[in-house]
């Protein structure tokens, strides 16, 4: 009944990389900072190229044999005991806490539970499977953060962003009001109900530009998506960029900038 | 309220023009957000210095074990009770449930009715039935009385009008009941206790709910913080307590852990100002308390949600409300919107099974599945599972469920179901997704700027030049 413990593996030397549907369409650059982040650590990074999305939008959407079957195509390209580690709180979520029970009583149960107890979430891993340390080589700056509700509470990271964040010796983090509260996204439940979803955004925008940061950073870009669409459209002074975009624009040596 | 009242029925289908109208309604707005903010910090205060997550876990397992054994302790509370001199009866549905209490009405020759807070009592639409048999059914806890005055249902499961404020309330019982316009909250309240103290000392039968039924001892518990309870349950000749059938529990010891985790989860407080437990009539020796004492136990749906090992979670909830508090749509929406007895998350879980699902379509869906509600519940409920769950019946199930809950299939859609089966068939086939996204990619410049109602309130995301599978066969990987 309760949340299993995290048991992190020590540090490997290779990795699965599963780079989520949105990261590879909309925001590739976010999958290739994480990438750089692992390598920069002596990591090989390992991406499958058949890989295609982890299946949420329609298993939340309830439609269960559609989402299997598009899970089932990922199962297969993870052969070796190595991590896998993604870059966003609600695909990995999904991996690990909902293949074990969507391959329930089939064929892949096994397999399925075995795949999720390998997955992490990329800022968790850097942190506390790499002990990254980082070196801020940017400008002074301002931001805040939003972390998604997956990443909060299925991937249990509320912690992680913050103290990466930490690291860097010239960014001071800023806390908007009721941080721990959703955006708004929920994937298909922002077009099924776009009003709601859209006030729940508005107030997202308003607490995250009342802290004074310009910025903000996020580790999953389905929140990325909601919060920069809604603050653009409405001329609001504030942008965000996933987490690790963030991290290695201000660590990476060749380009010090970062927001 | 002794001109007869048009009972406010709500369609359950209208919920988004009652969504759009609550949205845009700055006072409901205002009125929730600062109540559920006020709510959250208290809860919160309370648990300090707790082992909440034990407690939880101690409440979940109490809640399972009660469950696992539903059938003989309902048994051994009918003997208990029974013993203890409280007469039980069994209700299939609300219907049956209301024809219970006005037979002990007629009975007794009763024709005032005041009542504790009870939402089984809501559930069954006790004041209408009872209205409509010539028997008047005053609430008196005080934010029913208000809900009650406005000729509305509750909003809130443990603030029933929560919606409202001073000003509003002002408004109301001056308009009601001749009170002056005051936004003195001690003047509303005495004049509200002074007009319900006479109907106490009048009524002749007191209808009450009950929070844990104590199958060992034959107890039944009633938390409040009003003393109407008390009052409800005592002054009147006749108690008839309305309850569900999954709120016994094995014996006392049960109760301390979910009386810990309700006070705490539901208003932010250590100990309610009352304690109820009633265990029987007035004795021969006795000076006070009722002749009569009644228990219904109403089912109306519950034993077909306990035929299923998973939907069967929804019945460990206690009725603390701390769902709908940490619930940012709630807060946005407010609880009228649902048009349900039971707003808010545990509303989404448990009314598809009491009106069914067709009735109660939007339900499963209007969530972001953030997760706040499972992370607060105190008897740990998986709401967000559920919810899933729910939709999966709402699309008439999937090749290894078959959908069984009421109603089932009713969201699903021919054009709806075939674009997740094009959307499953090329996710499923790597090199199909490569050239779809990698085209998509190249053509990124006839996206449309317009994307449904996702544009409504955003702008359309950007396809990059070049997908990460693209950059990365580059690089060689």
């Amino acid at each position: 009944m309760a949340d299993p413990i995290k048991v992190y593996p020590s540090r490997p030397e290779k990795v699965y990389f599963f780079g989520t549907c949105l990261i590879d369409m909309f925001y590739p650059d976010a999958g290739m900072a994480g990438i750089q982040l692992l390598e920069r650590e002596g990591i090989e990074v390992i991406f499958p190229q058949d890989q295609t999305c982890c299946g949420q939008p329609a298993f939340t959407s309830g439609y269960h044999d559609e989402a299997r079957s598009v899970a089932r195509a990922q199962l297969e390209l993870f052969p070796e005991d190595w991590p896998i580690v993604v870059p966003s709180g609600s695909c990995g979520g999904m991996i690990r806490k909902h293949y074990p029970d969507l391959f329930k009583d089939t064929p892949d149960e096994l397999k399925a539970a075995e795949v999720a107890g390998r997955v992490w979430e990329l800022t968790d891993f850097l942190l506390n499977v790499c002990h990254v340390k980082l070196d801020d080589l940017g400008e002074p700056t301002t931001v805040a953060m939003h972390t998604s509700c997956s990443a909060r509470r299925e991937m249990g990271v509320a912690e992680v962003g913050p103290a990466l964040l930490g690291q860097l010796n010239n960014v001071t983090l800023v806390e908007q009001v009721r941080a721990e509260e959703c955006c708004g996204f929920g994937g298909t439940f922002a077009v099924r109900h776009p009003e709601i979803s859209g006030a729940m955004v508005e107030e997202k925008v308003e607490a995250l530009v009342d802290t004074g940061a310009r910025a903000f950073v996020t580790t999953d870009c389905g929140c990325l998506m909601n919060i920069n669409g809604f603050a653009e459209k409405n001329r609001h002074p504030i942008a965000g960029k996933h987490i690790l975009s963030f991290l290695w624009e201000r660590t990476n040596e060749n380009k010090g900038g970062g927001l | 309220m002794s001109e007869a009242t048009q009972h406010p029925h709500i369609d359950v289908k209208e919920f988004h023009p009652r969504a759009h109208e609550a949205l845009h309604n700055p006072q409901i707005r205002q009125n929730f957000r600062k109540a559920m903010d006020g709510l959250m910090s208290k809860r919160k205060a309370a648990f300090e210095g707790w082992d909440l997550e034990t407690l939880r876990e101690l409440g979940a397992n109490v809640r399972l074990r009660a469950l696992a054994n539903l059938p003989d302790l309902l048994e051994q509370l009918e003997q208990k009770l029974t013993e203890n001199g409280i007469k039980v009866h069994w209700a299939l549905d609300g219907d049956e449930a209301c024809r219970i209490v006005r037979d002990i009405c007629v009975a007794r020759d009763a024709k005032t009715v005041i009542k504790g807070k009870s939402m089984v009592s809501e559930e069954m639409e006790l004041n209408h039935f009872l209205e409509r048999e010539g028997i008047e059914a005053l609430e008196s806890d005080l934010g029913e009385y208000i809900v009650q005055l406005a000729n509305e249902t509750p909003s809130h499961i443990i603030m029933p009008a929560i919606h409202k404020n001073t000003g509003e309330i002002s408004e109301l019982m001056h308009e009601k009941t001749g009170t002056d316009l005051s936004h003195d909250v001690e003047y509303l309240t005495a004049a509200a206790r002074q007009q319900l103290r006479e109907k106490f000392m009048n009524a002749d039968v007191g209808v009450s709910g009950v929070n844990f039924a104590v199958a060992e001892t034959g107890t039944l518990c009633l938390v409040e913080n009003e003393g109407n309870g008390r009052m409800t349950t005592t002054v009147p000749r006749c108690h008839i307590a309305v309850t569900g059938i999954e709120k016994v529990v094995p014996n006392l010891e049960d109760v301390s852990a979910l009386l810990a985790l309700l006070t705490r989860s539901a208003t932010g407080q250590h100990i309610t100002t009352y304690f109820n437990m009633i265990s029987g009539p007035r004795k021969a020796d006795e000076l006070d308390g009722p002749e009569e004492v009644h228990l219904v136990l109403v089912d109306n749906g519950r034993s077909s949600i306990y035929q299923d090992d998973e939907l069967l979670d929804t019945l460990r909830c206690i009725r603390c409300g701390a769902c709908m508090n940490h619930c940012p749509v709630y807060t946005r929406v407010g609880g009228h919107t649902y048009g349900t007895t039971y707003p808010g998350p545990i509303g989404k879980i448990l009314m598809p099974h009491l009106i069914g699902l067709d009735e109660g379509r939007h339900l499963p869906s209007a969530s972001s599945l953030c997760g706040a509600c499972g992370e607060v519940c105190p008897v740990k409920i998986p709401i967000p599972d559920l919810l899933v769950r729910l939709r999966r019946e709402s699309v008439d199930g999937d090749k290894l469920h078959p959908a069984k809950v009421r109603g089932h299939g009713s969201k699903r859609t021919p054009l709806e179901a075939a674009i997740w089966k094009c959307w499953s068939w090329m996710h499923s086939r790597p090199g199909l997704y490569r050239t779809g996204t990698r085209l998509a990619s190249r053509f990124r410049k006839l996206q449309p700027g317009r994307a449904g109602a996702w544009t409504d309130f955003r702008t359309a995301p950007k396809l990059a030049g070049k997908t990460l599978h693209e950059q990365l066969r580059e690089r060689g990987k």
